[in-house]
């Protein structure tokens, strides 16, 4: 059974191979609805909003909240501070973490539920398991950033978790029209492929901030394979990035 | 007696092996570049480009470079008209959180050839590592469509037209 749902803001699409899935579809759906309740900035009666209220304070914050704290407090300190949930006016937004840790909660339950061939993709953040419904790996598809509907590369995460991070907006920033010289080149999409979907969203988060030095930051760090494209149209990609460019 | 001579025989040379296995694999080298960096033909579309900012340091010949007949389709570009002109060129020194970068770039029939280090971040044990572990480890490519025949898709769908627009107007004027 295959299904998307508009769900945190995004298309989110959940595939499970096999007769009588349905049950699980729906918990994993459920999940990620449960999960925007509570986390949603966008939602005044959310967990996070009441505490960007000042209602309680964060130390005082459900289980499911403080983990998430725990993990962005653990991302900034691995990333030099390029990954931080405290915008500017000092409120907390945790939607860079939440997104790429709730895809991974929530394959976890499909696996308890007892299946093993499945994907879960929330906007980009995909967590695999198994075979697709031919009996094959899984085969993601990395999307052109400037043009949507083409694809620029294949890849075979083999139960990896990978996540893109884009923007076309940043560029535009490091022009400098008065100085032609200056050769306009910066990352407008980092695909990171990691041990899990939490793992490459929160590189993949941090690493497009870096802008064109987060792919050597990638490189650099273990367990991490990724894929930038940049503003001029070229791709670079760490060492081990073939090894998922075949089945 | 003898065996234990044998044995110290070979476990010197498997060390002297090792040994220089390392210190060739750890020597600096330019960034790998992969066969596939080509100029998409027409003529309007990206040319790869080097990993840095560059300037020119040489004359260039005023003739536009001969377009590339790659294998691959190319990729729809960003909305640059490329045009890169032959000829090496040493780019800017750039500061890389560990030090500075400068290299340079080599470019033959409108693509980038070749990219060498000038300088890299060697000062402290620690850049070193992390430059011999990183930096020469990173190959590029030029974009390619490939078949849509995928199971899912991840991408940056973050799309804004006044960007495109934006920076087409910008590299029009880093051409003149």
């Amino acid at each position: 059974m295959r299904e998307i749902r508009p769900v945190m803001g995004m298309p989110v699409e959940i595939e499970i191979v096999g007769e009588g899935t349905k049950p699980a579809v729906e918990d994993a759906f459920a999940y990620l609805q449960a999960v925007d309740e509570r986390f949603s900035t966008y939602k005044d009666t959310s967990e996070i909003s009441r505490i960007n209220r000042g209602e309680f304070a964060p130390e005082t914050a459900s289980r499911e909240m403080r983990e998430v704290f725990a993990i962005a407090e653990r991302t900034k300190a691995e990333t030099g501070g390029y990954f931080d949930i405290r915008r500017p006016d000092g409120s907390l937004d945790p939607s860079g973490i939440v997104k790429g840790w709730a895809v991974k909660n929530a394959a976890a339950r499909i696996r308890e539920n007892g299946q093993q061939h499945f994907f879960v993709n929330a906007g980009g953040d995909i967590a695999m398991s198994g075979q697709n419904a031919n009996g094959e790996p899984w085969k993601v598809g990395i999307r052109n950033p400037f043009a949507t509907d083409e694809i620029v590369k294949v890849v075979y995460p083999k139960g990896a978790g990978i996540a893109t991070s884009g923007s076309y907006l940043r560029g535009a920033h490091i022009y400098d029209p008065h100085d032609p010289s200056r050769e306009l080149r910066d990352i407008v999409s980092l695909t990171v492929i990691g041990p899990d979907v939490l793992e490459a969203d929160r590189y993949a988060t941090a690493a497009f901030a870096m802008g064109k030095d987060g792919i050597a930051f990638i490189e650099r760090t273990p367990g991490l394979e990724g894929y930038a494209i940049t503003d001029t149209g070229t791709a670079i990609f760490t060492s081990g990035f073939v090894t998922y460019t075949t089945p | 007696m003898k065996k234990t001579l044998l044995a110290l025989v070979l476990v010197g040379a498997s060390a002297l092996y090792v040994f220089s296995r390392s210190a060739g694999a750890s020597a600096p080298s330019g960034i790998q570049i992969s066969n596939n960096v080509t100029a998409p033909a027409g003529g309007g579309a990206p040319a790869a480009t080097p990993p840095a900012p560059v300037q020119p340091s040489s004359a260039n010949s005023g003739n536009p470079p001969p377009a590339a007949n790659p294998a691959a389709t190319p990729a729809t570009p960003p909305p640059a008209k490329s045009g890169y002109k032959d000829g090496t060129y040493t780019g800017a020194v750039a500061d890389a959180y560990y030090g500075p970068v400068e290299v340079q770039a080599t470019i033959k029939n409108g693509a980038l050839a070749n990219v060498s280090f000038l300088q890299y971040p060697n000062t402290h044990s620690t850049s070193v590592y992390i430059n011999q572990q990183a930096m020469p480890m990173l190959s590029q490519e030029a974009l390619s469509v490939q078949s849509a025949n995928v199971d899912l898709i991840s991408g940056a769908t973050d799309t804004s037209i006044a960007f495109r627009q934006s920076l087409a107007a910008a590299l029009q004027q880093a051409q003149s």
